[in-house]
């Protein structure tokens, strides 16, 4: 069971959060397990928020694709 | 914001594949293999076999929680319905074999199981129904098993314990190093055990095995990419680990998902459903928090259970060593219908997955 949706975090209340799945789906997840702020992106699993995303990351991601992607297209 | 159709754009995993072919060793056939049905699922789902060369191969360890459930295991499940007590699970463990029956026979003959999404659920049936005794049935990797702690050491109901059977990845994928003549080049590590668990775990395989390692993710140019990082370390006899999924996995992994395992659990030999034993692979809840062992409460311990069917192949689907479509019994007699093994009864379970998504195989 290793499918965990990112969500974010729209309220946060104690170990609490309810967040957004997008497309208008919501749901009340425990977040014990992270440090997060409303506002932020964490994955879901279970029930749980088990890691915050990190869109610094993310896009940095992207862009060593890219970088991988274009060496040796000289 | 992150333009996250990226992870999944066709042209990009075009790309990607063309780079795959150019770092692709000429001769010889290079496998790697991964341990997690969602893997399983991202690389069938999008057919992701039939974009890399002829002598890549991509096979599926035991990635499935579900599946490598021992039927001992079930058949306590099943036990703990005779005694009255509610069984409550996450909906594809209704279908995995006992010795006997599954859950769903159990059921249907009058037992009380009922599926949860999440832990807190049951724990909430629990509370409504103080005259009944709740037994969650924890199964799942590390990805699961915080979760599973977090409930374990919160403000339990009297009325609620834990049948644990959880399971440790690592230890599965030092048993496949170990499997004669399955010669893995290389490993794609799972996403989100490792965002629990962090790269640590897996220094073993790159330093002592010399065993290149990408942890990966999900999306199927996440795992393009794993695999073209695999194979550029192979055509350079390098062993390095390599973090595919830094967005969401941290070389520390969650330290807070840790140190709650650790003080709900102790490591022990675990059984593993077509597997056998292997050591330090299970989790036991810490004899501090037996009140909440099922195992403990209402004496239920059953050693040795009726794994595989007659004419059954998951034992070696699981360990990566046949495809799905080499057993016998595959969309035959044995369908998502009407599973024989518990690979074809799990969402993450290899044969499941391709019986779900056999139009796109190669």
């Amino acid at each position: 069971m290793c499918l965990a949706i990112p969500a974010k975090i729209l309220r946060l209340e104690g170990t609490k959060a309810h967040v957004d799945f997008g497309q208008g789906v919501s749901r009340e997840v425990n977040v014990s397990l992270v440090e997060a702020k409303v506002g932020e992106y964490v994955l879901v699993h279970a029930g749980y928020a088990i890691q915050v995303l990190e869109e610094k990351e993310a896009l940095e991601t992207l862009s060593l694709w890219n970088d991988v992607l274009a060496a040796g297209q000289e | 914001m992150v333009d996250t159709l990226r992870f999944r754009n066709p042209e990009l995993a075009h790309s990607i594949a063309e780079k795959i072919k150019a770092v692709t060793p000429k001769k010889g056939l290079v496998k790697f293999c991964h341990v997690c049905g969602t893997h399983e699922w991202t690389i069938t789902h999008f057919g992701l076999r039939s974009l890399l060369p002829e002598n890549v191969e991509v096979i599926a360890g035991p990635g499935c929680p579900v599946c490598i459930v021992p039927a001992a295991e079930i058949d306590e499940a099943v036990q703990l319905t005779q005694k009255g007590v509610v069984i409550t699970c996450f909906g594809d463990l209704l279908r995995v074999p006992g010795s006997q029956v599954s859950l769903l026979e159990a059921k249907a003959s009058g037992a009380d199981v009922r599926i949860v999404y999440a832990v807190s659920d049951a724990v909430e049936m629990a509370k409504r129904e103080p005259q009944k005794e709740f037994v969650f049935h924890a199964v799942g990797f590390e990805t699961t098993a915080p979760i599973t702690a977090v409930e374990a050491l919160s403000d339990l109901p009297k009325n609620f314990s834990f049948l644990v059977s959880h399971r440790l990845i690592p230890p599965a994928m030092e048993l496949l190093l170990g499997v004669g003549d399955l010669h893995i080049d290389g490993f794609i590590a799972p996403g989100h055990v490792s965002a629990i668990i962090g790269l640590k775990p897996y220094e073993l395989f790159t330093r002592v095995y010399r065993m290149p390692t990408v942890v990966a993710g999900f999306e199927p140019n996440d795992v393009l990419m794993s695999i073209y990082l695999l194979l550029k370390q192979v055509s350079e006899n390098d062993a390095q680990l390599e973090n595919e999924y830094s967005r969401v996995v941290k070389p520390e992994g969650n330290p807070k998902a840790i140190e709650m395992m650790k003080k709900a659990f102790t490591v022990t030999a675990g059984n593993w459903r077509g597997i056998g034993r292997l050591p330090d692979s299970a989790l036991q809840l810490r004899t501090s928090l037996a009140q909440y062992d099922a195992r403990e409460k209402f004496n239920v311990h059953v050693k040795e259970g009726k794994d595989i069917n007659f004419g059954c192949e998951c034992h070696l689907v699981i360990i990566g060593k046949i495809k799905p479509k080499e057993c016998p019994l595959f969309l035959k007699a044995c369908t998502p219908a009407k599973p024989v093994g518990a690979c074809m009864v799990s969402s993450e379970g290899t044969c499941r997955v391709w019986a779900k998504n056999v139009a796109v195989q190669a």
